[in-house]
Parts: structure tokens; sequence; C-alpha cells
């Protein structure tokens, strides 16, 4: 589970301390290098939430201000504003996860642990999928919503979202349920197990934590999807990116609205990668590599 | 798609050979596959089927006149326009800049996060959040508070060093909308990188420190051949999603000044959204696709290597 794991820690703890004292600047200085490279990566964002807080009078300045007595009016306005944009995108990011999942196990399974006699040309396909930009087809996209009624509706991106985040859901879950062990399902096989019960009772279990890491992963495209939402909805289903598209505005002064919208839109799916990101990253980097 | 099945047939080795291949068994096998297989199918490909069609169609969703056949003018049009040729140029530019330089600096932060240092999970976290922010939020943060001509948090930084007060959205447009993208990929291409040098097994890496290989030398003749399959992966995901690229360009310099940062997403938002014109954007996403195909093809059979699945059970 843990692909980011302390490897090296092993190695340093076994030597002695001389020389650890001699590794010291080395240490030092690795350190220095880390932390700059790193907060040099996160100071868009630190900047952004900076000036969330700031009043719109304090954020369009020159200097820049880095101290002024901070504000929620921004984040009030931005808030009273964003509801119902926070529910449509809620709404097709839960809705097209669940769905992607209620796909995505059973196809993995057929991939993996009783595979169909093609699973690789399965798996192409799946992938190959992903490869065909559906901006291509946005304009006759339009127009089957159109003819259809869904245009408009949040059905129609709950649809397009799992299509999008199904194939890589897939590979991902695919490559969980190849380690389960194999012993583990010849035990339930030799207690005459069906595969009903096999799925139930040997495989969810072991492959639970790498179903959440999907699904994570699809909550995270779909939170943030811009290009299927403004070219298909654009009241009834309108999302939050869609709301930080409408905050820009020609005049006046808006960055610090802009920037407490931002946040809000934002931070949501940025604390979720935070807990998630080992998984995360096993997931993406195993799926295509197993 | 039969182009890219007949790239995927070599890479099969036929070694699997499922048990109990009865008729019964083979369908209580595909049984769960297909609920996905028919959904996919129908989601994606039948768009694109719809597409075909509409190419050789005039229609203008704003005018109440139903589709009518056209030939190959959409076609022709396509072929004679200068500005999808450009927005295709520089889908290409930015797509294949912006991997190449998120993969470098991935590489180079990877090795530094494989290094024992204080504060480090603190550290990784703070590296990845670029990826997780929304790439509308990342645009509109860019473009105002931090690229403004005359209150931009860059143009400060950059004060010392003799910038005064650059529009860098007007001066350097196609640069400022690559670097958001290599700023949210590079903790992509970090992620994998890392995956992949700390599953190198430590005990080779012991062995040739034991038989006095340098630190170059390791890293030329062990990690770079290990870290391949994973450098092939984040280019091949990479460019799958930054290739579609849209939210930057719409948000930051909405396709300019003039078409200097129209890539092919907005060249096609802008044929539906603006110019209503569903013949043509099909026409042009066709030969999009036609394009895409041919690339991925090539890729496919580059990346090969990336796909030497796991075996699947018996």
């Amino acid at each position: 589970m843990t692909a980011i794991s302390l490897r090296t820690g092993g190695r340093t703890a076994a030597r002695k301390a001389p020389r650890r004292i001699r590794e010291l600047p080395r240490l030092i200085g690795w350190s220095v290098l880390g932390w700059v490279v790193a907060i040099a990566f996160f100071l868009p964002v630190l900047w952004m939430i900076i000036t969330a807080f700031k009043p719109e009078s304090a954020a369009e300045t020159w200097p820049p201000q880095f101290t002024f007595s901070p504000t929620l009016s921004e984040f009030s306005s931005a808030f009273a504003n964003i509801g119902p944009f926070l529910t449509h995108s809620a709404v097709a990011t839960v809705g097209s996860t669940i769905l992607v999942l209620l796909l995505a196990i059973p196809a993995a399974y057929a991939l993996s642990v009783y595979p169909v006699r093609r699973w690789r040309d399965g798996l192409f396909f799946f992938i190959s999928t992903k490869m065909l930009p559906i901006v291509a087809a946005i304009g006759p996209l339009y127009v089957i919503a159109l003819h259809t009624h869904l245009l408009d509706t949040i059905w129609l991106l709950i649809i397009l979202y799992t299509a999008m985040n199904l194939p890589l859901a897939i590979w991902m879950i695919r490559s969980f349920m190849l380690e389960v062990p194999n012993e583990l399902l010849e035990a339930a096989r030799l207690d005459g197990a069906g595969r009903i019960r096999e799925m139930g009772s040997v495989i969810l279990p072991v492959v639970l934590p790498g179903v959440v890491s999907t699904g994570l992963i699809c909550v995270i495209f779909a939170w943030n999807e811009l290009f299927l939402a403004i070219n298909l909805t654009t009241t009834n289903a309108s999302t939050v990116p869609m709301f930080l598209v409408g905050g820009i505005s020609t005049e006046g002064l808006f960055i610090a609205h802009l920037s407490a919208a931002a946040t809000i839109a934002s931070v949501p799916v940025i604390v979720v990668g935070w807990i998630a990101q080992r998984s995360l990253v096993r997931g993406l980097a195993m799926g295509a590599i197993k | 798609m039969a182009v890219l099945d007949s790239v995927a047939a070599p890479a099969r080795t036929a070694r699997i050979r499922p048990r109990g291949a009865s008729r019964r068994e083979r369908w209580l096998r595909r049984l769960p596959l297909l609920p996905a297989l028919i959904y996919v199918v129908v989601v994606t490909q039948a768009p694109f089927v719809v597409t075909v069609w509409y190419s050789f169609q005039s229609y203008f969703w704003d005018i109440p006149r139903p589709a009518r056949f056209n030939g190959l003018s959409n076609y022709s049009t396509v072929f004679t326009d200068p500005a999808f040729r450009g927005s295709l140029a520089r889908s290409v530019i930015m797509t294949a800049s912006a991997v190449i330089v998120a993969m470098i600096l991935g590489v180079l932060l990877a090795m530094m996060l494989d290094r024992k240092f204080l504060g480090r999970g603190v550290a990784r976290t703070l590296i990845i959040t670029p990826f997780l922010v929304m790439p509308a939020a990342a645009a509109l943060i860019w473009a105002y508070p931090l690229l403004d001509a005359n209150y931009g948090l860059l143009n400060y930084l950059l004060a010392p060093f003799g910038v005064n007060h650059v529009a860098w959205l007007s001066v350097q447009p196609l640069l400022s909308v690559t670097a958001v993208m290599i700023w949210q990929w590079t903790p992509f291409m970090t992620l994998i990188v890392l995956a992949g040098l700390q599953s190198q097994p430590a005990d080779t890496l012991e062995a040739a420190k034991v038989d006095g290989a340098g630190a170059f030398a390791t890293f030329r003749e062990l990690t770079i051949p290990h870290l391949r399959p994973y450098i092939e992966l984040g280019i091949l995901l990479g460019s799958i999603y930054l290739v579609n690229t849209f939210d930057a360009v719409r948000l930051m310099t909405n396709g300019g000044p003039g078409t200097a940062t129209t890539n092919l997403p907005f060249f096609l938002y802008q044929k539906v959204d603006y110019a209503y014109d569903i013949g043509g954007a099909a026409a042009a996403g066709v030969v999009t696709v036609v394009l895409t195909i041919i690339v991925a093809t090539f890729a496919l059979r580059m990346f090969a290597r990336v796909f030497r699945f796991e075996e699947a059970r018996g």
C-alpha cells in the first residue's frame, strides 16, 4: 500500500554515529533545497489563499501587501452565490464515481481473476478510448444531448464523467485484484465458495483500499472537469468550475473575490488528495505497469 | 479503433488459456465485462460515429433548418483553414513542451524526494498540491494574482532582477499557458518517477556500491533502465490529459491575443459555441481523431514495453 515508503530509513539507521555526524552537512543541504523547491511549488496556492482573505482594496496594490487585516467578507459573498454550483458538482461527481465503480469492479474482475480469453485486447480497448480526444465530438455531443433532452441536466454530466473515468478505473482496480494472493482464492474454492461469495468474502475485502483510492481519483477528475460542463450546460447543471468562469469581470476590483471562489472550489479536492496521496500514486503507477 | 487493436495484437503472447473453456464458462467470464464494455462503446464510440455523419452535413444549430448533405466541403474548409492548422500546431507544441519539461522536472524532484531530509513528507505534500488544484482555479490564480502586470506577485518577485511590470499574458501568452500546464503536471510526473525509484531493489544498489560503482554510473546503468517504464507511462498519461487542455486557455488568454494560444480544444469550442457550426466542428473533429489515431499508433508501438502486463490468472 505504501508506495512512497521510507525505504531509505532502514539504510541510514544502520549507519554508525560518526558517519551520521559527517553526513550532517549533506542532510542540511538537502533539507534546505527540498524546502525551497517545495515552497516554490506551493507558493501560487498559498498566494491564492492569502489573497482570498484580503479585503478587495488590499488585493490590488503595488507592491503586493503581505500584512493586512484578514477578512472573511469575500468568502461569505462567494458562498452566497456558489450554492447551486456546489450542489451540481457534488451530485455529478458522486453520481459518476458510484456508477464508475459499479461498472469497473466487475469489468476488472473479468480481466484479472477469471480473465476472458482476449483480456489484453479488452484492456487496450479501454485505454484507447482515452486517447480519442472527447473535444473532437463536442459538436455532435451537443446535438445528441439536445435531441435526447439531456442538455443542461446533471444526468448528462454523470453519463459523460462516468465514461471519462471508467477506463482508468478499470486499469487501476484490475491491478489491485491481481494482488489478491492466489492461496486465498484457492482456499475459498476448496471451501466450495461460489464466484459471488468468493468475490464478496475474499476479493472485495482485499481490494477495498484500492477501490477507495480509485474512487478518489475519479472524484478529483470529475470535480475539476470544465470543458464538457461549459459546452453542455448553462444554468440547471452548471458546476463549480463554471462558477469560476463567471467570476472574471472586466471592470472593478475582483481579485480577492476570485481568489476566495478559487479557494472554495479547490480545497475539497486538495484535502482529499493530501489524505490519499500514497494510494493515489500507487494506483496510477501500478495500473499500467502491472 | 481497429488501428489500435492491430497494434495491441503483437504484444499478445497468447500464453493465457482460460481453464475450462466451455461455452458456458466463456460466457460466465464475459458477463461481468459486458456492462462496462457496452457502456464505453455506446457513450464514447457512438458520438464519434455521429461526428463522422455530421462532418458531411451543413448544420448550424442556431438556424432552424435541418442538416443537409454537403459532401466534402466541410473537409475542404478544414484543410484550407489556416486557423485549424495553427491550432493543431499550437496543440502539439504546448502538449509536447509541457510533457517534456514536466517530466525533466519530475525526475529531478523525484530524485530529491528519494533522499532523506528533514520534513520530507511535508515537502512532498506541498509539491503534489498543484496537481490537485482545480485547473480552472489554477488558471485564474496564475492569470490574475500571479501574472498581472500591475500588481502580480511574479513581477514583484522578479523586480530585483530588473523585470518591470511585464504583462506576461500579452508578451508571452503561449509560455504563460504552458507554464501553468507544467506547474500542474510536474507533481504527477514526480509521483510516478518516485514510485519507480522506490521500487528499485535496495540490494542491487548496495551490490553496485560494494563493487565500487560511482553514483553516476549506478544512476546510468541501473536507475535509468529501471525507471524507463515509469517515465514512459508518465509521458503517455500526461500527453493524453494535456492534449485536451482547455481550462488554462479559456480562462487565462481566451485563445489570444489574436489566436496566439488557440489550441484544438479551444478552436472546436469556438466553432460550436460561437460559430454554431456543427458540421465544420465535426469535420475538424474527424481530422483530429484520425491524426490522434496515427500518433497513438506510433506511441503505443514505442510504449509497448509499458504494457507488459502481469499475467492474469488462468
